[in-house]
C-alpha cells in the first residue's frame, strides 16, 4: 500500500465574509428584504445565510430603477466611457479572485479548482472582453448605429452562478442596456457579492440591480411590462414557457436551455485524450453543464479499450470536498436535483442498462453522486434522451461514421457535440453534419468570451459571446 | 523478452505496429499535465514524496570537467545525502561516463554503499553518432568496471528518417551486452523527437526492443523531461503492461530542478502509470541540482522553518 | 378566330416539385370584381404535412449543395422570371386591382430582389461568420448555418414580390420552405411555382400551399418538424397565437418590416462555433 494518499489540502475560508443576512441590490443601494430563506452549503448542508425571497413590490423598484438607469445616465453616457466601467469591473473580479472562488464553491458545491481556474478566471475575462466592444458596436454587423433594448431581465441558473451572470452582465452593459438580474435560488451569494463590485467600481446606480428568490420571482421579471428583453439560462421547460409567456408581449429574448451532447469517438482517435474529454465532458462541474457530452457514441472497434480505459480513469477521480484543492467531484447542488438524478439512474436501471461506478465513499452529510456510466444503452433509452444534469454518462455505440451523425442528431436539443478523431477530413465533415451550436473537436468543455456560445432546437434561442452574441442585445440583432 | 506475438523484429512490422498505435494529441495530453501540475501535496504527504523522491534520485554528472575526486565525492553525498540526519534515504544510482564506473563503484564500497548501483551512458552518450562496435565497446567497458545499470541512447537520426529497424537492432545488441548484468534504460531523447506522437513510437520501439526502463533525456538537450513528455511515456508503460504482463520503468531526466518539480512528476506517476510504479525500481529522477532542494524543503517540514543552503551540502 | 375560348389554366399546389391537388378535393373561387377567375386548391393540414415531409427531405441535400451552385440555381430563377413577365402583370394587375405599369415595377422589383440574393449565396459565410481569437491553442471559428424547415406565411400584397421577399432569403442559405401564398391573390404563388420547376431548384426545396392562411397557420406554428416561421403575412392578431403554439418546438418565429433585407437572411441562420486543439 502506498502512502501517496493526498493529505485534505483545504483552500483558506478566512478570505470570505458572510453576512448573516442579504437583501437586495437596487438602484446601487442594498435595502433590507422582508422575508428570507435560507442558502446551505450543499458539500456539508451547514446553512451559510438567508436570501431574500423579493416580492413584485420589490421587483417593480428594481425595474424602476434600470428605466431611471437606462433613461438619465446609461443610454446617454459615450460608449468610451462605458467601456471603462467594465474595465473596472474586470480588474476587480480579477483582484476578487480567490474570494469569488470560495465563495462560489462554499455556495454551490463545485471544486475549489474548477471556480479557481475556471469561473471567476473566464468571468474577469468576459467583462474585459466585452468592455472593449462598448465603442465598437459599429463594427458587430449589426448596423451603423445599433442600438439598446433598454431593460434587460437576465434570470440565471446555479450551475455556474457567477459566469452566467457575466455572461448577461457584461454584453448587456457593453451594449448600453441596464440590467435587472435574478440569480438561482439556491446560489445567490456570488451575486450579490458581484453587487459589492459595481458599488467599488462606482458603477452609476441602477445599472445593475439584483433580485433574489424563486421562480416566482424570475416570472415577475418575465412578465414585466417594464422589460424590454429577457435573458435566461436553464431548462428547456422553462424556457418554453418564457417562449408562451412572450408571445403576446413582443418582448426580445434570448433562451439558453438543455442539451443532450453527443461525444462521438471515432477508432483512429487519441485515445488517452479522447478519455480525458469524455471524463471532462460529463464529470466536470458534476455535469451540471448544460452542454455536457452525456451521451457517449463510440465506434464498435474500440468500445472496450476505450472503457477500460475510462473506468481506470474514473477510478482515480477524487470525489469529496470541494474546498480541497485536489478534489475533482464536488457535491450536487441541491436536495432537489440529486432527487432528480438518483430517479433517471434508477430508469436507466429498470430499463435495462448496466451501471458502473468507481469505488468511492460518498461523505455522510451534503448531496453527492458518484460518476456513474451506462453501457448497453439505445437511443430508444430515457437516459440517452432526457437532460439528466448529473454525473451520469451513457455509452452507446456505431458501427460508421453516417451512422454516427444519424444517433447524435437524434434528439430535440442542439447545443454540443464532440469528435474525437486524428483525421482532419472527418473531423470537418462531422463538424458539418452535427446539429449543434458548439461542436468541439479533440477537446470538450471549452469556454471563451469571443467564442459564440447557444443552440440549435430546443437548445434555445440566439447565441452568448463573440460578435454573435452581441445581437442579442441590439434592436435588430439576429433574433428580433 | 519475447514479443513475437506482436512484432517479428523485421523493419515491416515494426513499421506496422507502430502505425496502430493511437496519437497524441499535444493540446489535451498538455493540459491533462498541467491539471495534475495543480495537485495540492501536503503534510505527511509531502514528507513521503521528498523521501520517494530521494530515493528515486539517479545522482548524476555528465560533465566533461569530471574527475574522480568529483564523483568519489558525489557517491559521498548519494549515500549520505544529509550528513546531520541519518533518517534521509540514500539515492536510486549514480550515473556518470564510463570512464569513471570504476571510481564510482569502489567508493561506494568503500563507504557502504554496496547498493546503491553505478549507472553509466554509453553508445556514444549523449549524440549516439558512432559506429555500433564502438557502441558495444563503450557499453561493454562500463559493464566489465562494474556499472549494474548501462543508459543508452537511440539513434534518433535513425529513427526520424523511419529507418525503426535499425533502432530496434542497436537496443536489442545493446540489450543482449547487458545480459544478466546491467539493467538496460533507453534514452529517447525526446527533446530532439519533438512530437508526443514520437515520444509514443519511441516508447515502444524501446520497450519491444528489450529496454527495462526508457528515459526521457540525456539531459544535454531542451526540452527534457516535461511533465506531457513523462505522462505519454508513462501511459506506454502502463498499457504495455496491459498488453504484455511486463512492467518496464521510466526515468524522467533533464530540468527537474526543485522539490515541487519532483512532485509534479511523482503525481503524474501516481495518477498515470498508478502506485506500482512509485518505486526506485521503475521511476527514477535523473539530476544533480535537485538533490539538495529536496533536502532543504525536508528540513524544513521537519524543522518546522525554511532552510539555508548553507546547512546542505554541495558536493 | 374571335370566337375562340380560351384554355383556361388550373391552379395546384406546388409539393415536392409537383403539381397535386388538394388531397382535401377542396378549392376556391377567386373573382375579379364580379368576374371569376380561377378555383385554386384550398390547402388542407394533410397538404401542409405532406409539404413538410418534402422540405424535410430536401434540405440536407440543398444545404449540402455547394454556395455557388445554390446561387446559380436562385438566379436561374430570376431568369425565367424575367421571361415570364408578361404573365404575371397580368395576374397581378388583375387581382391586385393595380396598374399594368405598377404590376411590372413589382415583377421587375421581384426579378432583381432574386437577383440580389444570388449573390448572397456564397458570401454568407464572409460576412456572418467569424474566426474568434479564443485564449488557448485552439483554432475556432463560426460558421451561419440553415435552420432546416421553414414555414413562410407571404403577405396578402403585393402577391409576387411579397412572397419573393419571404422566399429568396430562406432558400439561399441552405433552409427548404413552405410557403402559404397571399390567399386573396394566389395566383402569381402557382405561376411563379412553374417558374422554380423550371429553374433547377430540387423539388422539395421551396412547396407552395394556396388556401385560408388562418386555417393553416396555427397547424404549421405547431408543426414539431419544422425549424422557423416568417409569419409577416400573417394578421397581427393572429401573430401571438402563432407564437405561443410555436414555443412547443421553441420554433424561431419572425415578423419582418418592409424594409428588412439580409436581417430576412440572418434571422434563419444557426452559428455553428467549432473548436479544435491546434498542435503537432
Amino acid at each position: 500500500m502506498s502512502n501517496f494518499e493526498y493529505a485534505p489540502a483545504p483552500e483558506s475560508r478566512a478570505v470570505v465574509s458572510i453576512d448573516p443576512a442579504y437583501g437586495l441590490f437596487i438602484n446601487g443601494k442594498f435595502l433590507p428584504g422582508k422575508s428570507h430563506f435560507p442558502t446551505i452549503n450543499p458539500a456539508t448542508g451547514e446553512k451559510l445565510s438567508k436570501i431574500t425571497q423579493s416580492t413584485t413590490a420589490d421587483v417593480n423598484k428594481a425595474v424602476a430603477a434600470a428605466r431611471g438607469a437606462y433613461v438619465k445616465t446609461w443610454s446617454k453616457m459615450p460608449p468610451a466611457e462605458r467601456a471603462k466601467y467594465l474595465y473596472r469591473i474586470a480588474r476587480i473580479l480579477q483582484e476578487r479572485a480567490r474570494e469569488f472562488a470560495v465563495l462560489e464553491t462554499l455556495d454551490n458545491g463545485k471544486p475549489i479548482r474548477e471556480s479557481r481556474d475556471v469561473d471567476v478566471p473566464l468571468v474577469a475575462a468576459h467583462f474585459f472582453y466585452h468592455a472593449g466592444w462598448a465603442d465598437k458596436l459599429q463594427y458587430a454587423g449589426f448596423g451603423e448605429a445599433p442600438k439598446a433594448h433598454g431593460v434587460v431581465g437576465a434570470i440565471i441558473p446555479w450551475n455556474f452562478p457567477l459566469l452566467m451572470l457575466a455572461w448577461k452582465v457584461a454584453p448587456a452593459l457593453a451594449t448600453g442596456n441596464t440590467v435587472v438580474l435574478k440569480p438561482a435560488e439556491t446560489t445567490s451569494l456570488t451575486a450579490l457579492l458581484f453587487a459589492q463590485v459595481c458599488q467599488q467600481a462606482e458603477l452609476p446606480a441602477g445599472v445593475v440591480n439584483i433580485v433574489t428568490g424563486d421562480g416566482k420571482v424570475g416570472a415577475a421579471l418575465v412578465n414585466h411590462p417594464g422589460v424590454d428583453k429577457i435573458a435566461f439560462t436553464g431548462s428547456t421547460d422553462v424556457g418554453k414557457i418564457i417562449a408562451r409567456s412572450v408571445a403576446h408581449s413582443g418582448k426580445s429574448v434570448t433562451l439558453e436551455l438543455g442539451g443532450k451532447g453527443a461525444n462521438i469517438v471515432f477508432e483512429d482517435a487519441a485515445i488517452d485524450e479522447a478519455v480525458e474529454g469524455i471524463v471532462n465532458g460529463i464529470f466536470f462541474n458534476q455535469g451540471h453543464v448544460c452542454c455536457a457530452g452525456s451521451r457517449l457514441l463510440l465506434q464498435e472497434g474500440i468500445h472496450d479499450e476505450v472503457l477500460e480505459k475510462l473506468k481506470r480513469r474514473m477510478s482515480q477521480l477524487r470525489l469529496g470536498d470541494p474546498m480541497d484543492k485536489n478534489t475533482d467531484i464536488g457535491a450536487i447542488n441541491s436536495a432537489e436535483q440529486l432527487a432528480k438524478i438518483t430517479s433517471l439512474a434508477q430508469v436507466g436501471v429498470s430499463e435495462g442498462g448496466e451501471s458502473w461506478s468507481p469505488d468511492c465513499a460518498l461523505p455522510v452529510n451534503g448531496f453527492w453522486f458518484k460518476p456513474t456510466i451506462f453501457t448497453g444503452v439505445t437511443q430508444a433509452h430515457r437516459i440517452a434522451r432526457e437532460e439528466i444534469f448529473g454525473p451520469v454518462l451513457s455509452v452507446l455505440t456505431f458501427r460508421t461514421p453516417q451512422e454516427a451523425m444519424e444517433k447524435a442528431n437524434n434528439t430535440p436539443f442542439g447545443l454540443s457535440a464532440g469528435i474525437w478523431s486524428e483525421k482532419g477530413s472527418r473531423v470537418l465533415w462531422a463538424s458539418k453534419h452535427l446539429q449543434a451550436g458548439v461542436i468541439w473537436a479533440n477537446t470538450f468543455n471549452k469556454f471563451d468570451p469571443t467564442s459564440p456560445f447557444g443552440g440549435y432546437k430546443e437548445s434555445g434561442w440566439g447565441r452568448e459571446g463573440g460578435r454573435h452574441g452581441l445581437g442579442a442585445y441590439l434592436k435588430g440583432g439576429d433574433h428580433e | 523478452m519475447n514479443y513475437s506475438a506482436i512484432i517479428d523484429g523485421s523493419e515491416a512490422s515494426l513499421k506496422n505496429f507502430l502505425r496502430t498505435l493511437p496519437g497524441v494529441d499535444q493540446v489535451g495530453a498538455e493540459s491533462r499535465a498541467a491539471m495534475l501540475a495543480t495537485r495540492s501535496i501536503k503534510n505527511a504527504t509531502k514528507s513521503y514524496a521528498i523521501d520517494l523522491a530521494i530515493s528515486m534520485v539517479d545522482l548524476t554528472t555528465l560533465e566533461g570537467a569530471d574527475t574522480p575526486g568529483k564523483v568519489r565525492a558525489l557517491c559521498s553525498k548519494a549515500m549520505r545525502p544529509d550528513p546531520t540526519d541519518p533518517t534521509v534515504p540514500h539515492v536510486g544510482a549514480i550515473c556518470v561516463y564510463n570512464d569513471m564506473v570504476s571510481v564510482a563503484r569502489q567508493h561506494l564500497d568503500l563507504i557502504g554503499g554496496h547498493d546503491i548501483p553505478v549507472a553509466a551512458v554509453t553508445t556514444a552518450f549523449p549524440s549516439g553518432r558512432a559506429s555500433m562496435p564502438v557502441k558495444i565497446q563503450d557499453t561493454q567497458d562500463a559493464i566489465t568496471a562494474g556499472a549494474t545499470e548501462i543508459d543508452m541512447v537511440i539513434d534518433r537520426g535513425a529513427f526520424l528518417s523511419g529507418q525503426y529497424g535499425q533502432v530496434f537492432e542497436e537496443i536489442k545488441i545493446i540489450k543482449e551486452v547487458c545480459g544478466e548484468k546491467a539493467h538496460l534504460k533507453v534514452i529517447l531523447e525526446t527533446g530532439e523527437l519533438v512530437t508526443y506522437d514520437n515520444v509514443r513510437k519511441a516508447s515502444y520501439l524501446a520497450m519491444l526492443a528489450g529496454a527495462d526502463f526508457i528515459k526521457t533525456s540525456t539531459g544535454k538537450v531542451s526540452p527534457a523531461a516535461t511533465p506531457p513528455v513523462v505522462l505519454v511515456m508513462l501511459e506506454a508503460v502502463r498499457d504495455f503492461y496491459s498488453m504484455t504482463n511486463v512492467k518496464i520503468g521510466v526515468k524522467a531526466a533533464g530540468g527537474i530542478r526543485t522539490t515541487k518539480d519532483a512532485i509534479k512528476q511523482l503525481v503524474l506517476v501516481n495518477e498515470t502509470a498508478g502506485p506500482d510504479w512509485l518505486n526506485p525500481g521503475l521511476f527514477r529522477i535523473g539530476a544533480s541540482a535537485l538533490l539538495n532542494d529536496l533536502l532543504m524543503q525536508r528540513m524544513k517540514m521537519r524543522d518546522g522553518r525554511y532552510a539555508s543552503p548553507n546547512y546542505v551540502t554541495i558536493d | 378566330m374571335s370566337n375562340r375560348i380560351d384554355v383556361r389554366k388550373t391552379y395546384k399546389l406546388f409539393i415536392n416539385g409537383q403539381f397535386p391537388r388538394s388531397e382535401s378535393g377542396r378549392v376556391y373561387e377567386i373573382k375579379s370584381g364580379k368576374d371569376f377567375v380561377a378555383n385554386p386548391s384550398q390547402a388542407s393540414r394533410k397538404d401542409m404535412r405532406d409539404a413538410v415531409t418534402a422540405a424535410r427531405a430536401a434540405q440536407p441535400g440543398w444545404a449540402n449543395a455547394t454556395a455557388y451552385n445554390r446561387g446559380q440555381i436562385l438566379y436561374r430563377i430570376a431568369e425565367m422570371l424575367e421571361g415570364r413577365t408578361s404573365q404575371f402583370v397580368e395576374e397581378i394587375s388583375l387581382l391586385e386591382k393595380v396598374t399594368s405599369i405598377q404590376a411590372k415595377a413589382q415583377v421587375k422589383q421581384s426579378i432583381d430582389q432574386w437577383v440580389w440574393y444570388a449573390g448572397w449565396a456564397d458570401k454568407i459565410a464572409t460576412a456572418f461568420g467569424s474566426t474568434n481569437p479564443v485564449a488557448g491553442p485552439y483554432y475556432n471559428f463560426t460558421i451561419p448555418e440553415p435552420m432546416g424547415v421553414v414555414g413562410i406565411l407571404a403577405p396578402e400584397k403585393p402577391s409576387l414580390l411579397g412572397l419573393v421577399n419571404c422566399l429568396a432569403p430562406v432558400l439561399v442559405s441552405g433552409n427548404t420552405a413552405v410557403l402559404v401564398a397571399s390567399q386573396s391573390a394566389p395566383l402569381t404563388a402557382i405561376t411563379f411555382a412553374e417558374v422554380l420547376a423550371t429553374s433547377d431548384l430540387p423539388a422539395g426545396v421551396c412547396n407552395i400551399l394556396t388556401g385560408i392562411k388562418d386555417e393553416i397557420a396555427p397547424w404549421m406554428a405547431s408543426h414539431m418538424d419544422i425549424n422557423a416561421m416568417d409569419i409577416s403575412g400573417a394578421a397581427k392578431k393572429t401573430q401571438p397565437a402563432l407564437r405561443e403554439a410555436g414555443a412547443d418546438n421553441l420554433k424561431r418565429i419572425f415578423s419582418f418590416s418592409d424594409k428588412a433585407k439580409t436581417q430576412r437572411m440572418t434571422s434563419f441562420l444557426e452559428a455553428k462555433t467549432i473548436w479544435h486543439t491546434i498542435g503537432i
